[in-house]
């Protein structure tokens, strides 16, 4: 799911840019001396896991796994995720250098968000709510990744509403994935490490606690 | 996404490549270039100077020495991403009016004006990207990160930065021995319940083993002093040829769009 350089209109990609530095900028804040390392290593955990292949059919989708980030980092989700799309655009060609506050946003801004309504339950323990939450985070958040991205495409032009409908429904099979994948990970993570969903609390205090340490 | 083999690096740059052209510059005037350069290319609208930028990022490309198979491997995978919406531009868009369609596929009408916003779209992605990889794509990710920190991004974020490129190929490998064992117990990915619970669980133990080495990272950085921020130790310096080269980089950004603007 990315945009490339050349098909918005400049004033979505300044307004979609301009929301996106504010989610880093809030991101940003979350995290300090004590978390920035946890982030750090979770950043790159989502960029490995994005080369893991999915078989659909003859053909193949890579995972994204916003939701599972949005769980696991909450707003911190955000800069972690930008990280991982700017090394795509310059290390791998994907997506563009003008739209990375554009694909920041479709990305991440559902990543957080998804994350942050599903974490109850997946820190609740329950047999059925645990992978159910998973599940609707890691689905969830891919449709309205897609939406986003249509909405981006259609406010550039009505040219383009035909193939955004078109590419909603060609990630059906990809929400359906995420869904499932989130949630056998998502019951992994609550088993084996339960504190593994939000960033540790009592950190506020930042270097000073360091210093002291 | 490029499909990785045990015993593969997950980041392939080509900072490996001669070191000469690009790689031989500034870091910093490599990014501020990279970004000068999309900016005007996105800002051009006749196919004349679009062709031209897309000849600009290719001297480009030939200038860093791109190793050519990979290079046009890494353009294609984008292209990949946009065709779909290219070929239905031209029957989505209607013609101007009074004129009629350019041709008709299966009895929908294509346009002229769909067929050259597509056209326009796909010469900006093409010479953005090449030029992204010539500039940005052909140094060291760490350098990268130093580069960015001394352009004036936040702290926090080079910090973020510089720590998930230090361990995205150390988990890539941890990566590659879950999967190997997978593999060893005789796992093949399919189209099923079970391929996804199981990559739903390499997902997790991945992450279980990504929190507990960060949780070991955080106490062995506290012991050396870490309090919040990477030092950035590399003094850069900008000599003649890094300003010869943003100068350069500069004029050729403003004739681009003042030749596009003119015409």
């Amino acid at each position: 799911m990315h945009i490339v350089d050349g098909a918005l209109a400049p004033s979505v990609i300044v307004a979609a840019s301009a929301v996106s530095v504010g989610g880093l900028a809030l991101g940003l804040k979350r995290l300090d001396a004590e978390t920035l390392p946890r982030a750090g290593l979770l950043s790159a955990a989502f960029f490995v896991a994005s080369l893991v292949q999915v078989p659909i059919g003859p053909s193949s989708v890579h995972l994204v796994l916003g939701g599972l980030a949005g769980l696991m980092l909450g707003w911190a989700a955000f800069p972690a995720l930008a990280v991982a799309l700017a090394l795509q655009a310059v290390f791998f060609g994907f997506g563009g250098l003008t739209v990375l506050g554009v694909n920041t946003l479709t990305i991440a801004m559902p990543a957080v968000l998804v994350g942050l309504a599903c974490r109850a339950g997946v820190r609740s323990g329950s047999a059925v709510l645990v992978p159910l939450s998973g599940a609707v985070a890691g689905g969830l958040s891919v449709a309205l990744t897609t939406i986003l991205v249509g909405a981006a495409l259609a406010a550039s032009g009505d040219a383009f509403i035909p193939a955004a409908k078109l590419v909603f429904l060609a990630h059906v099979p990809v929400m359906i994935a995420e869904a499932l994948v989130t949630a056998a990970a998502v019951t992994l993570l609550a088993k084996v490490k339960p504190d593994a969903f939000g960033l540790p609390a009592g950190t506020t205090a930042g270097t000073e606690g360091l210093r002291h340490a | 996404m490029p499909t990785t083999r045990p015993g593969q690096p997950a980041i392939r740059s080509f900072a490996d490549g001669p070191d000469t052209g690009p790689r031989r510059l500034d870091p910093r005037a490599r990014v501020l270039a990279a970004v000068a350069f999309a900016v005007a290319v996105v800002a051009l609208n006749g196919l004349p100077a679009l062709v031209a930028s897309v000849g600009v990022a290719f001297g480009l490309a030939v200038w860093a020495r791109l190793p050519l198979r990979e290079t046009a491997k890494r353009v294609a995978a984008m292209d990949g991403f946009i065709l779909l919406t290219l070929v239905m531009l031209p029957f989505t868009t209607p013609p101007a009016a009074g004129t009629e369609p350019l041709f008709t596929l299966w009895g929908l009408p294509a346009s002229r004006e769909g067929l050259e916003h597509a056209v326009r779209i796909a010469l900006k992605a093409n010479a953005v990207i090449l030029a992204l990889l010539a500039l940005v794509g052909t140094m060291r990710e760490t350098v990268l990160g130093h580069a960015l920190g001394r352009l004036g991004v936040p702290a926090k974020l080079v910090t973020l930065f510089l720590m998930t490129v230090r361990y995205i190929e150390v988990l890539h490998a941890e990566y590659g021995r879950l999967r190997w064992a997978m593999k060893a117990r005789g796992f093949r990915p399919r189209t099923d319940l079970h391929t996804l619970k199981s990559l739903g669980h390499l997902v997790g133990m991945l992450l279980v083993r990504s929190l507990e080495r960060s949780e070991r990272v955080l106490a062995a950085m506290k012991c050396r002093g870490y309090t919040g921020r990477l030092p950035l130790l590399d003094t850069l310096r900008a000599g003649p040829a890094d300003w010869a080269f943003g100068t350069a980089a500069a004029i050729a950004c403003v004739l681009l769009v003042a030749a596009d603007r003119l015409a």
